[in-house]
């Protein structure tokens, strides 16, 4: 008699599991008992056995694709025994793509129960939101998602797909597929090059704009834990305090340069561009949080805080990472300009991938920067004050400025926060480092 | 355009060639006096006499090499199997015999015999008398094989295959005697092997199919049509010599294809084609190639049994839309 | 040998003391030129198989190869009576007989040697030599699946009024094959000038005829009432003379017959197969070419004629041995086929689709 093998619940507040690998292969024997699996908990990497004997007969969830608990994931039977029943109800595909995550949904409805009887008692999961959680990933996934793709990375595409998109110059990877298991299709590549969804593959920019991320197990708890006990952005802060010194040299330096052309150049000029030259590097930090993935970029579109009379706004200045300081200068003094005037249109002052508030103009030595949803991050500056400071065993005095930084943290942890931040004050203190 | 039926295109094919060339002559069971048991044969005793339209015992190996021993010496005999399902008796005569002589004579022997009768699934014959047979034949190098699907191609195609050179098997539908189509009025109306024909036309799914199933394709392909998706049909006509390029255009145009055939699907005739898509086309495919067959299983009598073993015009929309993602 | 059997009643002067050798002739109308134009073919044809032996051993032929190897008269004695225009079809011992027909030996070598210049361009091999030109239609190499293609050959006859006949050998094996009986049935209801020749060496490969056959070779016509003669096939010169007997009655519109040509093989079935061993005896094969070997009766009754001298016979061997030894040259020196020739011949005639499924095919 064939035996289904479960999705099972491997630790007590699992609600799914990513596969990541099959340690038997469609074919093998097995025997009560053996690790067949190995599953990604919220908690940790975890072994998954065969709850009975007899030959590994079909695989249900590829490596890589998540299924609920209780979900059948594979079966093992006898070598000529008609396991079609099992495959019936079983999770379709896998690949963590959102037809799996779909028909994972249904099936927790029902699967748990089977699973408590089948096995005598095993733990039934917790599976008190599991229905609905998996499917509005599903959903939300669909039309975002990158290309599925296989246990072995190889993107999903069907062959006319693959020629269409070489074609056009676009990457079949950051296209998201349509077809079975994500396939990438040719309307996914009809609709890519129509909405230009996708940057092509050799733009001139360095790079695609973004890159999608899956949510892992882990990073699924985290975001639910941290949303559950502050509320929807789970915001945490890192202060860290920045010599200045060599950049009003710097900026002596510039502004000696434009004075001819009458322009000149402020401390947040370069507080913004070193903002977005680190941001370039540290594209974890540059995303935002979608159900089910985050999405890295790495083109940086920086929001710059603007007051104006009745309130706030932040103009974008797009691609900061590839503009000089003196672009940057004067596109936000002019974005600033017509913000104070209400008129900026939507496509200006939306967008963005992190924002900068300096409130150092008004004296402010320090403060925190609400983040602006679905960014991730966002800089509160203070002004540069002359203060005394310990170096190299003397005290000196020297123009400092106070940084913090607010996280969203179900995206960025604090060491990533922190590394980034690290990046930040050392190209602020040495200014060439921008220009690395 | 006269409108007749597939019988009768048949026998006017036959009365036209043996009026033109005295060295085609007829053998079969129950082809003369009986008028053949289908009636393919009607009248043919009568016009041209029991030397050119000739009875024979319920003998298949013999008269299929008799036939076969006549075309080395000269004439170009076409042998009827009142069934492709009693070829089988014969088939060592069609495959070693007929398919083989012009290879291992290195030429000396062509071979123009025409092996003709009905074949596929009739209506509750069970599986001894209800089977498509071509594959038999198209995986044999030297036999051509032609599945007339309408009245006009039946007549074109027979005339054709008894010009060729080659031994042609030529299997006509059993269900498909009666049926009445538009056949040109011009009596040397001869269609080319080798030349598929897209029986209707659409861009979003090629149904790919020879003989009778091209009705059940047609059929597909007007339910489909309510559903607002267009289907290629495209008629293979003969499945060797095949018409390549026909086949790689409609893939080439829709992307994804449907593969619809009598017989079953281990080895068979959608078998084929799909493996040359995949090798010719593969850069144009934007879905897997799906077939649709007989059940693998002999033909089973009960009727309802039998209904789940034919396919359906139900099975190929479904196939259709599963290479649609829909 | 085995008794001579007749059905119909046919001269057969065979009275109580053995004839002269001038007698035989005599009796078989055979004349001097002729006697020894049959000595000289059978010579040919024993010379022609023993060379092909020894190529076989070395190699230059492969695969199946069966030698008429003591059934020489068969092959002259049937054939040679017969006009250019009559048709033979065979099965697969039938090097001999494609000579005997018309056949260059050269060509015949070089196809066993699976060259250019073979009867069928080295695509045939020594089971499938074919003779368009002289009306040699072929050997076949399914037991008996030339039968029914001879009464077909036969009906193109008929159909076209013309007054030649077919002869279509087969072993003693083929006549237990539905084939045989469909054929013979097919060319009794239409009167076809067919004879049907069973070359009967008593085994079927391994097996003897009688282990397997519950009637006689010769009996296996009558239920479709087809005339039946049993004829000593080691004697060339009676085989000679019924064949050229049954051949007139048939041009003459009298129906098929069917002959029991009761000859013996001394080799084995094949090149791979045994002389002799679990299914015959050593000593029953020795007996039989110390008294049955077609050559030597026909020299014995030559010698006793006067006719031939040892010198003369002599003359003739080496005018023979030469012959083969051409062919054996020809068939060395000719070119093997190139690759182009692979897909030459399948079809007769190109058509609009594609007939080839193949990717070396597409590549050309």
């Amino acid at each position: 008699m064939a035996t289904k093998v479960h999705m099972e619940a491997l630790s007590p507040t699992m609600e799914e599991g990513q596969l990541v690998r099959w340690l038997k292969s469609e074919g093998d024997e097995v025997s009560n008992g053996d690790i067949i699996a190995e599953i990604e908990t919220d908690k940790a990497t975890m072994e998954l056995v065969a709850r009975g004997d007899g030959v590994l007969r079909k695989i249900f969830l590829e490596e890589g694709g998540t299924a609920p608990v209780g979900a059948v994931i594979a079966a093992i039977g006898g070598a000529d025994e008609d396991v079609s029943e099992i495959e019936g109800e079983a999770v379709s595909g896998g690949g963590g793509a959102s037809e799996a995550a779909a028909d994972g949904a249904s099936e927790a409805d029902e699967a748990p129960g089977e699973v408590a009887d089948e096995e005598d008692g095993a733990a039934a999961p917790a599976a008190a939101e599991a229905p609905e959680a998996p499917k509005k990933s599903a959903e939300a996934a669909a039309p975002d998602s990158s290309a599925a793709r296989t246990s072995s990375g190889r993107v999903k595409a069907s062959p006319v797909a693959r020629r269409l998109a070489e074609e056009a110059g676009l990457d079949i990877g950051r296209i998201p597929g349509s077809g079975p298991g994500g396939r990438v299709v040719k309307r996914d590549i009809e609709e890519a090059r129509e909405k230009g969804v996708a940057a092509p593959a050799t733009a001139a920019q360095a790079g695609p704009e973004y890159e999608d991320v899956p949510v892992s197990q882990m990073r699924k708890t985290i975001a639910k834990r941290l949303v559950t006990s502050i509320g929807p952005v789970p915001t945490f802060y890192l202060t860290i305090d920045v010599d200045m010194g060599r950049v009003l040299e710097a900026r002596r330096s510039v502004n000696g340069m434009l004075e001819d052309e009458g322009r000149k150049v402020s401390i947040n000029d370069f507080v913004l561009k070193a903002t977005a030259a680190s941001l370039a590097r540290h594209p974890e930090c540059n995303a935002q949080w979608h159900d089910g993935f985050i999405r890295r970029y790495n083109a940086v579109h920086l929001g710059v805080a603007v007051a104006i009379d009745d309130g706030l706004i932040t103009p974008v200045v797009r691609n900061a990472h590839l503009k000089g300081i003196a672009d940057i200068s004067e596109e936000v003094r002019e974005l600033a300009g017509r913000a104070r005037d209400k008129q900026l249109q939507p496509d200006e002052y939306t967008g963005a991938t992190f924002s900068v508030s300096n409130l150092g103009m008004f004296g402010i030595h320090e403060f925190t920067a609400i983040i602006n949803p679905p960014e991730a991050g966002i800089l509160a500056v203070g002004g540069v004050e002359e203060t005394p400071v310990a170096v190299d065993g003397e005290v000196v005095v020297r123009p400092r400025m106070r940084v913090t930084m607010s996280c969203d943290h179900r995206v960025i942890d604090g060491a990533q926060g922190s590394r980034y931040l690290q990046t930040l004050k050392h190209m602020l203190e040495e200014p060439a480092a921008i220009l690395v | 355009m006269a409108v007749m039926t597939y019988r009768e295109a048949l026998n006017e094919a036959l009365a036209e060639e043996m009026e033109r060339d005295p060295d085609i002559f007829l053998m079969g069971e129950e082809v003369a006096e009986y008028e053949g048991a289908y009636k393919v044969t009607k009248g043919l005793l009568d016009t041209f006499g029991d030397r050119r339209v000739v009875d024979s015992p319920i003998s298949e190996l013999g008269f299929a090499g008799l036939g076969v021993g006549a075309a080395m010496a000269g004439l170009r005999p076409v042998i009827e199997f009142m069934t492709f399902n009693f070829a089988f008796l014969a088939i060592d005569q069609v495959i070693n015999g007929a398919s083989k002589m012009h290879y291992m004579s290195a030429g000396q022997f062509p071979m123009p015999i025409v092996f003709r009768g009905p074949t596929g699934a009739a209506l509750q014959l069970s599986a001894q008398h209800s089977q498509a047979c071509e594959t038999y034949y198209t995986h044999a190098p030297g036999c051509k094989v032609v599945t007339p699907g309408t009245a006009a191609d039946a007549k074109g195609l027979l005339k054709a295959s008894i010009r060729d050179d080659d031994p042609v098997a030529f299997m006509e539908g059993e269900l498909l005697y009666n049926l009445k189509g538009e056949v040109p009025d011009d009596d040397d109306f001869v269609i080319p092997l080798g030349v598929a024909d897209l029986k209707r036309e659409g861009s979003d799914v090629s149904i790919i199919t020879h003989g009778k199933m091209v009705h059940v394709a047609l059929q597909a392909a007007a339910t489909l049509e309510k559903d607002g998706i267009e289907a290629d049909v495209l008629d293979l006509r003969t499945i060797r010599p095949l018409d390549v390029d026909a086949i790689l255009d409609t893939v080439a145009k829709t992307n994804r294809a449907v593969y619809v055939e009598e017989g079953w699907p281990y080895a068979g005739t959608g078998a084929q084609i799909t493996t040359l898509i995949q090798e010719e086309a593969f850069d144009h495919l934007d879905a897997p190639l799906l077939r649709v067959s007989q059940a693998d299983v002999p033909m089973p009598y009960a009727k309802n049994l039998e209904n789940l073993a034919k396919p359906s015009a139900d099975r190929v929309v479904d196939a259709c839309n599963r290479v649609l993602y829909r | 040998m085995a008794e001579t059997k007749t059905r119909k009643k046919k001269g057969n002067a065979k009275g109580g003391g053995k004839p002269s050798g001038a007698a035989l002739l005599e009796q078989h109308g055979v004349d001097e030129a002729l006697a020894l134009d049959l000595l000289r073919e059978m010579l040919l044809y024993r010379r022609f198989e023993e060379n092909a032996e020894e190529a076989y051993a070395i190699g230059k032929i492969g695969g199946f190869c069966h030698v008429h190897i003591g059934q020489e008269a068969a092959a002259a004695g049937a054939i040679k009576p017969l006009r250019d225009d009559d048709y033979v079809v065979t099965a697969y011992r039938e090097h001999t007989q494609a000579i005997a027909k018309g056949v260059d030996p050269k060509a015949v070598m070089a196809e066993l040697y699976g060259r250019t210049d073979g009867s069928s361009r080295g695509k045939g091999g020594s089971m499938h030599i074919y003779g368009a030109e002289c009306r040699f239609m072929g050997g076949h190499g399914i037991v008996g699946g030339q039968v029914p293609l001879g009464a077909g050959i036969a009906w193109k006859i008929r159909y076209k009024e013309e007054d030649s006949v077919v002869v279509c050998f087969m072993g003693d094996a083929a006549v237990n094959q539905g084939a045989f009986h469909e054929a013979m049935n097919l060319a009794a209801i239409w009167s076809l000038p067919a004879i049907f020749v069973v070359e009967n060496n008593e085994y079927g490969m391994g097996t003897h005829f009688k282990r397997v056959s519950a009637t006689e070779v010769v009996d296996r016509s009558a239920s479709y009432d087809i005339p039946a003669i049993s004829v000593n096939g080691q004697d060339v010169l009676e085989t000679y003379a019924r064949f050229r007997d049954l051949a007139e009655e048939v041009r003459g519109g009298g129906g098929p017959r069917f002959v029991d040509l009761q000859t013996y093989r001394f080799r084995g079935h094949s090149m791979s197969d045994p002389v002799s061993g679990t299914y015959r005896s050593a000593e029953e094969v020795e007996e039989r070419k110390e008294n049955g070997d077609p050559i030597t009766l026909l020299r014995g009754t030559l010698f006793d004629a006067g006719i031939l001298d040892q010198d003369g016979l002599e003359e003739i061997d080496g005018e023979v041995r030469g012959l083969v030894e051409e062919a054996a040259d020809f068939a060395d020196a000719s070119p093997k086929p190139g690759p182009e020739e692979l897909y030459e011949h399948v079809w007769a005639q190109e058509n609009h689709g594609r007939l080839f499924f193949d990717r070396r095919e597409q590549a050309r």
